[in-house]
């Protein structure tokens, strides 16, 4: 394993060389210390590699990535693993606003709670939360699936596309055309596959489903001449 | 963007590096605002029957040895200051009124930037790293102080534009984001006596509370009242004689962490500001919730 302080390497050089590495590269394990609420650590990432960051990150932590697999031991702050293409991104305490935001692929997993927005625009990444999420997540989620073991703050889903919302403890509210759906064995089937992949333990049973009603504005086949 | 930060001392032992390690946490958030920066620090409470008011004039050197004898001499009560930068800290032993007074008439030029029994409130423009230098505020010891870092969208980049805003006596506020009903509140505050030095969007706020506490409100309470009747983007860190406070609005775009240890309570507008304070590293960290008023006090 490859150990680097970040406080003594810097940021950028910090992610130059995980850029630079060759695609079939041997330095796959990564260690990473003292973060310190650093920006855009371990960002942009193509290459199968395994990253711990033993530390609180800032903002950005993990955004675009592709293949790696990144544990963040402590909290993350605003917009981590912004877009996510692919790859596994895990963080063991809190996350700050608009995790996965944009996130296109691969798996999110926040063992705490996630503050506002997680999700928001959401298109085909799947969010695992331990905890609870804050107001306004998935907010216009479009494709992918928004696990959440606790509970949910207000106006979650709003304006809600393809995307699928599954929450184990209460919802303060739904946002605008977000509507309880019914849960079949296929989605039971899909959401434990999804707490499984995140290794959580929590019984599917007590979730219920929620996505979009099909009623606003882009949903209607009236508008559709307009184009 | 700006940034914000605050430290409350829970240990006296600590409060001799209290300035130093406001220093380092406006440094650490320079990129956040680097047009100009501003901090209140709670310090050397005045005698009793004693007020002191933090001045500015932008004049390089200003008769400010001057302007405390004169005054001792006309008013016939015992006035001091100390220089620090373009500021200087006066302390008066005489009421507020007749010190603001007395200034008005004979040093126009002259602002008040606070006034309190341990206010201290010096802000500048310039890059926070340098503004801190020139008010040597890594010496400074206090039991609590906010800062600011400015990234100016709402008014100009001037000293008086900078923040921290006081808010009456002893009470500072520091403010990220923007408000979008100011104008029309800074009438209604006009209206009721409050005045205005610039065309400032957080000056109205701090107008605003100002107005609110002289009609008998509590902090808490005046905070409260915000959430409804200011209406924009918001991150306010409020200092008070004895303790501090933070708010966001119900959205909650603009970041906030709080932590906490035995010895101490931080906050900022990232955690880059807290990471390099003693014993971080295992202090609680959570993110303030939107629309919730947060406080603390010395017992």
């Amino acid at each position: 394993m490859i150990e680097v302080d970040v406080e003594a390497l810097g940021v950028r050089a910090l992610n130059e060389r995980l850029h630079r590495l060759p695609p079939d590269t041997n330095e796959r394990l990564w260690k990473i210390t003292n973060p310190k609420g650093a920006h855009a650590l371990a960002a942009g990432l193509d290459r199968p590699l395994t990253i711990e960051i033993e530390g609180h990150v800032g903002y950005y932590c993990g955004g675009m990535n592709k293949q790696a697999e990144i544990t963040i031991r402590g909290h993350a702050g605003p917009g981590l693993a912004e877009n996510i293409m692919s790859g596994v991104i895990r963080v063991t305490g809190n996350a700050s606003q608009s995790a996965a935001a944009s996130g296109r692929g691969g798996l999110v997993v926040i063992d705490g709670d996630a503050s506002s927005r997680c999700g928001i625009s959401m298109k085909g990444v799947d969010i695992v939360v331990g905890g609870c999420v804050g107001h306004m997540s998935a907010f216009m989620a479009q494709a992918g699936h928004l696990v959440v073991c606790g509970n949910a703050g207000a106006h979650l889903g709003d304006s809600i596309y393809e995307a699928v919302i599954y929450v184990g403890g209460d919802v303060e509210s739904l946002g605008s055309d977000c509507i309880e759906k019914p849960m079949t064995d296929v989605h039971r089937s899909k959401l434990e596959q999804l707490l499984a992949s995140a290794g959580l333990r929590a019984r599917a049973e007590r979730f219920r489903r929620f996505g979009s009603a099909r009623q606003l504005y882009n949903f209607k086949v009236d508008h559709a001449a307009q184009y | 963007m700006c940034g914000i930060v605050g430290l409350f001392l829970k240990k006296t032992a600590l409060e001799p590096f209290l300035g130093k390690h406001l220093s380092a946490m406006l440094d650490a958030l320079s990129d956040r605002g680097p047009d100009s920066a501003g901090f209140a620090i709670y310090r050397n409470p005045a005698p009793r029957g004693s007020v002191k008011l933090t001045l500015f004039h932008p004049e390089p050197d200003f008769g400010w040895d001057h302007l405390a004898r004169e005054m001792s001499e006309e008013i016939g009560s015992e006035v001091r200051g100390e220089a620090r930068g373009s500021h200087f800290v006066l302390t008066a032993a005489m009421p507020v009124e007749t010190a603001r007074h007395w200034l008005s008439r004979h040093r126009p030029g002259v602002r008040i930037m606070g006034v309190g029994d341990c206010i201290e409130l010096y802000k500048e423009k310039g890059n926070p790293r340098d503004v801190v230098r020139r008010f040597g505020l890594d010496k400074l010891a206090g039991s609590h102080a906010l800062g600011h870092t400015r990234m100016a969208t709402e008014s100009a980049v001037t000293t008086q534009h900078s923040h921290p805003f006081s808010t009456g006596l002893d009470l500072c506020l520091v403010h990220n984001g923007s408000l979008s009903n100011h104008n029309r509140m800074r009438q209604w505050l006009s209206r009721h006596g409050i005045e205005f030095q610039t065309d400032n969007d957080t000056e109205v706020a701090a107008g605003y509370f100002t107005h609110l506490l002289g009609e008998g409100a509590t902090l808490e309470q005046a905070l409260k009242s915000g959430i409804s009747d200011l209406d924009g983007f918001y991150t306010f860190a409020i200092g008070t004689k004895d303790g501090f406070a933070v708010v966001r609005d119900p959205i909650a775009c603009k970041p906030a962490v709080l932590a906490e240890t035995d010895d101490w309570v931080a906050m900022a507008s990232e955690y880059r500001a807290i990471a390099h304070l003693p014993g971080a590293d295992q202090s609680r960290i959570w993110e303030p919730s939107p629309a919730t008023v947060y406080s603390w006090k010395k017992h």
